[in-house]
């Protein structure tokens, strides 16, 4: 299989890797908002701990949550190595630069938003993930079978009004990593057209801003909840 | 000597066909066995060495350039001839031939334009071939345009930017071949001396302009595809680095340089905006199909203008004089580039000319805009509009153009004979550095037809006739020949690093410009010439003893190799006045005053000069010695050009 | 008008190099900037200071000879070459600072100058139709839709002066690439070698060692022939369609 190495090793298939990852990250990004925003109905949990209890016992869903940890760390890998790759293609800077009229800030600044939104993912499974799969949760009846009570987890935490901030902030980041990621991806796979390109960026921009802002509002309602 | 163009005799139709099948060859075996240099990488240069290795002939290329797509090739803007007649509207290879005999008003060798009319057809299939993307009609065919005065659509074109294409097509085909192994190129490396033994080019000696290493080069033929020696005038549209060296110093290791007077002067440039100017850049030629030429009627209101107290657009048409379209009703704008040129120098020298300079015309599009909406206009020429508002900051959809002649093509160059060899055996000149095909005027469209042809189509046949009589063998580079012509070259180097003078090498070569521009530009007469010649002379002692090249030889050093040009394009501009003063008569690039109609028009002598004048080098500070090729029309009845 | 010029100095390549500092005067609005480099470098050589030496050739934009990174952008202020650029775009008094093109795959060789031959290399790793001379069809053999000619076109006009590298944060050479790859793909006669042509060129780009693409832009935006982004996306295609079904494994 050398050439599936030779094609993946070289500095476009590189690309088609942070892109392919990418692109399932974005998935995962949907799917994951459609399952907290259940957090917001106003049942007292209930949806949302039988949401998290379903996607414990699956299997289905278990294998793809590894393979999401997988493509995170992929895409982190990769990210690194590329990125170590560029550095060294210009190892002497320049004193002057003057790149805000030809680019994006998103665009030049991926590594560093991605790297936040990384900081922001380990504070994240420690704070939810670890303390369901490795502490002792609260249990919930749940109809006739007794749950862990996720719910209290997530309403305890976002009591802390720096933590709420520290979630809003970092969809910030989210929102202008996906700024350019999301059109960005289809260029790398060579998806550019006259007629489909300016819509692909249209509906890049659109959720970049929607989904951070949703899963923000999250953190925030649930805190004017709790006053 | 005895100059023989080896013409082949027969039908003017069948020479180069029964010329092909007489030529000796070498057997496919043994072409790797000889090696050839190809100096330069121009369109000549790039498909001489290209054709060349893909026969298996060993190749080294050279060019001064970081890289061989940068020749002057490649500014080249409006199209190339050929005589596909796809357009059905009369053209054939016999009109593509009359005409380019024509317009080089009867001054060119019949055989080789035949040649260069028949192998148009084949240039652009091969360019075609390889990519090239010239303009198309929508049916996905190819689009032609009648250029420069033609009668006929011939010119095939790629927007504005034709030579870049052409020379990126001939620079694809090199690159090819230098990863199959067979060209090696040698970028940024100059050609500063021609080495032969026992009468025969075996090579050359190179300076690598990074390491400033002077290197011997041998070979079984060298090929000089050096271009023209425009910047002679230090003004022209010729890039900054174009230069005579090469030919030059075969021509003093005795190669004859032909017709050195002949310049063409194109007729749509920018103006001169100041002493600070370092080249002119050309506005393509097309321009004058739709713009208009003119000039105040009085020296009064071209005084206002030059002061700006008046705008052009505002000045009323009564007060206009629409010169070229007045003085020749039938061609209007479209005359040829010397007459244009000629006229655009005779009002302004009345004191009608409209910049600060007082050395400008309009070309103005307001009529063209009125008629074709601003938006055909912009389709039409619209990147040209763009380059000209660039370097001026004026708006020539608002406010008419200002144009003026400069120094663009030089016809003249090394004497070549019908297979291209120059009057050393092994030698040979290709593109604007011979001086075969365009006699004493180029047609628009023609240089990018003959770089290519004499690369693609001439050489690769001719050069074997040379070679398979020659032995395998090739001298070692530490010939003596070689030593001795190291060690010349790193004399001269020596002398110009030590003079340590006063002035800079520009500024000898803006002085020697000027000389040149006003009095063996676009009009010449004997006083005049003979009195440039001896300031010439004078500013050549100067340069020798008063010239300031700082740095060392051994390093990348760019004043030096601006002092090695330029002390050709001094011994140069010399025998370029010679030739001048000799021919008195007024043919195409050479207009002499005291030979015209009275009418103005350029006045031919064919009784007496219809030859090729090929100069001979003597010795430093000695005349050089004219000798006279005949030129023998048989087909053609020479005319007299007439515009009106 | 008066300007200071902050020009990087580099004896050759080994040396560390740096920058200097020289004030013209009496610059007109007029000239271009090389002839404003020009007048500096007269100066110098009245002083008995060796010139700054930079590339250039042309002086119209063409043959992409010369380059120069000014006030932080390649070729200056405009989308133009450098030796386009007039000073009517820079105001009296101020400051320009001028830095040769900086990429490891483009090594300062003096001062300004730099060796671009990784982009000649490039070319000679697959950028033609390996057509040799005479024996071909008739021009007009091979009908070519104009839209298609005129896109092949586009992306055939680049000069390669390298500012794309020079403009890219990873100094990436993907758009000059990918202009030369696209150009020779839409054109039937380039399709005949489309798949190793992609493949043997970005392995040359690699080797050569630019960086990878991070979709900035910058190097659209900045090329002076303004040669699209859509060539890079194209190249994408070409390079993965030639991956997934030559048969060289």
């Amino acid at each position: 299989m050398s050439w599936v190495t030779k094609t993946l090793n070289s500095t476009l298939g590189q690309k088609l890797l942070m892109a392919l990852t990418g692109f399932f990250l974005i998935l995962f990004l949907v799917v994951h908002l459609a399952g907290n925003l259940q957090l917001l109905i106003p049942d007292n949990g209930e949806s949302f701990n039988l949401y998290a209890h379903n996607m414990a016992i699956n299997n289905f869903i278990r294998s793809v949550s590894i393979i999401n940890f997988g493509l995170i760390l992929l895409h982190v890998v990769y990210s690194v190595i590329l990125t170590k790759h560029n550095k060294k293609a210009r190892p002497v800077g320049y004193a002057e630069t003057d790149a805000s009229t030809n680019s994006t800030w998103a665009s030049r600044n991926m590594g560093i938003l991605g790297t936040l939104i990384l900081i922001f993912l380990l504070v994240h499974l420690r704070g939810f993930w670890y303390r369901l799969k490795f502490g002792s949760p609260d249990k919930v009846l749940l109809g006739d079978t007794e749950v862990d009570n996720a719910f209290i987890i997530v309403v305890e935490a976002f009591k802390n009004p720096i933590y709420v901030g520290f979630y809003v902030i970092s969809m910030v980041f989210l929102a202008f990593h996906l700024s350019h990621g999301f059109a960005s991806a289809f260029q790398t796979l060579g998806i550019n057209h006259k007629k489909y390109t300016p819509l692909i960026q249209k509906v890049g921009l659109g959720f970049a801003i929607l989904i951070p802002t949703l899963f923000a509002m999250i953190p925030i309602v649930m805190y004017i909840q709790s006053l | 000597m005895i100059l023989d163009s080896k013409s082949p005799s027969g039908q003017l139709a069948e020479k180069w066909t029964s010329h092909k099948f007489n030529v000796k060859l070498v057997n496919p075996a043994n072409k790797r066995k000889y090696e050839i240099i190809v100096v330069g990488t121009g369109l000549a240069g790039a498909s001489a060495a290209a054709s060349l290795a893909e026969l298996g002939y060993k190749v080294k290329a050279f060019c001064f350039q970081d890289s061989p797509r940068r020749a002057h090739s490649i500014a080249a803007q409006g199209g190339i001839n050929a005589a596909k007649n796809y357009q059905n509207d009369g053209d054939s290879v016999f009109r593509l031939f009359y005409d380019t005999i024509k317009g080089g008003d009867y001054r060119s060798r019949e055989a080789n334009v035949f040649r260069l009319a028949q192998v148009s057809v084949n240039i652009i299939d091969q360019c075609v071939a390889q990519g090239v993307p010239f303009a198309r009609e929508y049916g996905g065919l190819l689009a032609n345009r009648s250029f420069g005065g033609a009668q006929v659509s011939r010119t095939f074109y790629a927007r504005g930017q034709t030579g870049q294409q052409l020379l990126l097509g001939a620079y694809s085909a090199l690159s090819r071949q230098v990863a199959n192994g067979k060209v090696k190129l040698y970028p940024r490396t100059e050609m500063l001396d021609v080495v032969t033994i026992d009468g025969k080019a075996h090579g050359i000696v190179t300076r690598n302009l990074i390491t400033g290493a002077i290197e011997s080069h041998s070979a079984h033929a060298v090929l000089l595809c050096t271009g023209g020696y425009g910047n002679v005038f230090f003004l022209s549209t010729n890039a900054m680095g174009s230069n005579v060296t090469a030919a030059w110093r075969a021509h003093k290791k005795g190669a004859y340089f032909a017709n050195p007077c002949y310049t063409q002067i194109h007729p749509t440039c920018i103006p001169v905006s100041g002493d600070h100017q370092s080249k002119l850049t050309l506005m393509s030629e097309s321009l004058r199909n739709d713009g208009r030429v003119w000039v105040p009627k009085t020296i009064e209101i071209a005084e206002k203008l030059r002061k700006r107290e008046i705008k052009p657009q505002d000045i009323p048409d009564e007060d206009r004089d629409y010169y070229l379209e007045n003085k020749y009703p039938s061609f209007g704008n479209l005359v040829p580039r010397d007459v244009a040129s000629r006229n655009a120098k005779y009002v302004c020298d009345e004191g009608r000319g409209v910049n600060e300079t007082g050395e400008a015309v309009f070309l103005d599009f307001r009529d063209a805009i009125l008629r074709d909406g601003e938006d055909t206009v912009r389709s039409k020429y619209g990147n040209l509009f763009d380059m000209y508002q660039q370097i001026t900051g004026e708006n020539p959809y608002k406010t008419p153009m200002k144009i003026y002649p400069a120094v663009h093509y030089t016809m003249g160059g090394l004497w070549v004979d019908y297979n291209l060899m120059t009057t050393i055996p092994g030698l040979y000149a290709l593109g604007e550095a011979n001086f075969s095909d365009h006699g004493a005027n180029r047609l628009g469209a023609s240089a990018l037809m003959q770089g290519l042809a004499d690369g693609y189509f001439v050489i690769p046949y001719t050069v074997g006739d040379y070679l398979a009589t020659q032995p395998y063998d090739k001298p070692a580079e530490d010939h003596p020949a070689f030593k001795k012509a190291e060690s010349e070259v790193k004399e001269r180097i020596e002398r110009l690093l030590s003079i340590k003078g006063e002035k800079s090498v520009d500024y000898y070569h803006k002085k020697l410009g000027k000389v040149m521009w006003n009095y063996c530009g676009m009009a010449r007469s004997a006083d005049g010439l003979a009195k440039a010649k001896t300031m010439i002379r004078e500013l050549k002692e100067e340069f020798w003893r008063n010239v300031r090249v700082l740095g060392a030889g051994e390093e990348l050093n760019q004043s030096l190799e601006k002092a090695n040009r330029v002390a050709d394009f001094l011994e140069l501009g010399e025998l370029m006045i010679d030739d001048a003063l000799n021919r008195k008569e007024s043919c195409g690039g050479h207009f002499r005053e005291e030979y015209q109609t009275p009418e103005g028009e350029a006045l031919r002598d064919d009784e007496n000069y219809a030859y090729v004048a090929a100069w001979e080098y003597k010795g430093e500070g000695q005349e050089e010695k004219l000798h006279k090729e005949e030129l023998v029309f048989e087909n053609v009845k020479l005319t007299q050009r007439s515009y009106k | 008008m008066n300007l200071t010029l902050k020009v990087w100095r580099q004896k050759n390549a080994s040396d560390k190099g740096g920058f200097r500092e020289y004030k013209v005067k009496d610059i007109s609005a007029d000239m271009s900037f090389l002839e404003m480099l020009d007048v500096l470098n007269e100066e110098l050589l009245e002083k008995g200071e060796d010139p700054v030496h930079f590339d250039h050739d042309c002086r119209e934009g063409i043959c992409g000879m010369c380059s120069l990174h000014i006030n932080g952008k390649p070729h200056g202020p405009s989308q133009t070459t450098t030796c386009q650029l007039h000073m009517r775009s820079f105001k009296d008094g101020q400051t320009i600072t001028i830095e040769p093109f900086r990429a490891k795959a483009f090594p300062v060789v003096k001062d300004l100058v730099v060796d671009r031959g990784a982009f000649d290399r490039i070319i000679q790793s697959g950028g033609y139709v390996s057509v040799n001379t005479g024996g071909v069809p008739d021009a007009n053999e091979i009908p070519i839709p104009k839209v298609l000619a005129d896109e092949a076109f586009d992306a055939a006009t680049c000069i390669g002066c390298g500012a794309c590298v020079a403009a890219c944060k990873n100094a990436s050479a993907m758009l000059f690439v990918s202009a030369k790859i696209s150009q020779l793909s839409l054109l039937p006669q380039g399709r005949v070698e489309r798949k190793e042509r992609a493949e043997k060129m970005i392995a040359q780009m690699d080797k050569e060692g630019f960086g990878a693409c991070t979709n900035t832009g910058a190097c659209s935006a900045e090329c002076p022939k303004e040669i699209k982004l859509s060539n890079i996306a194209r190249m994408n295609r070409e390079y993965f369609k030639a991956s997934v079904t030559t048969e060289n494994v």
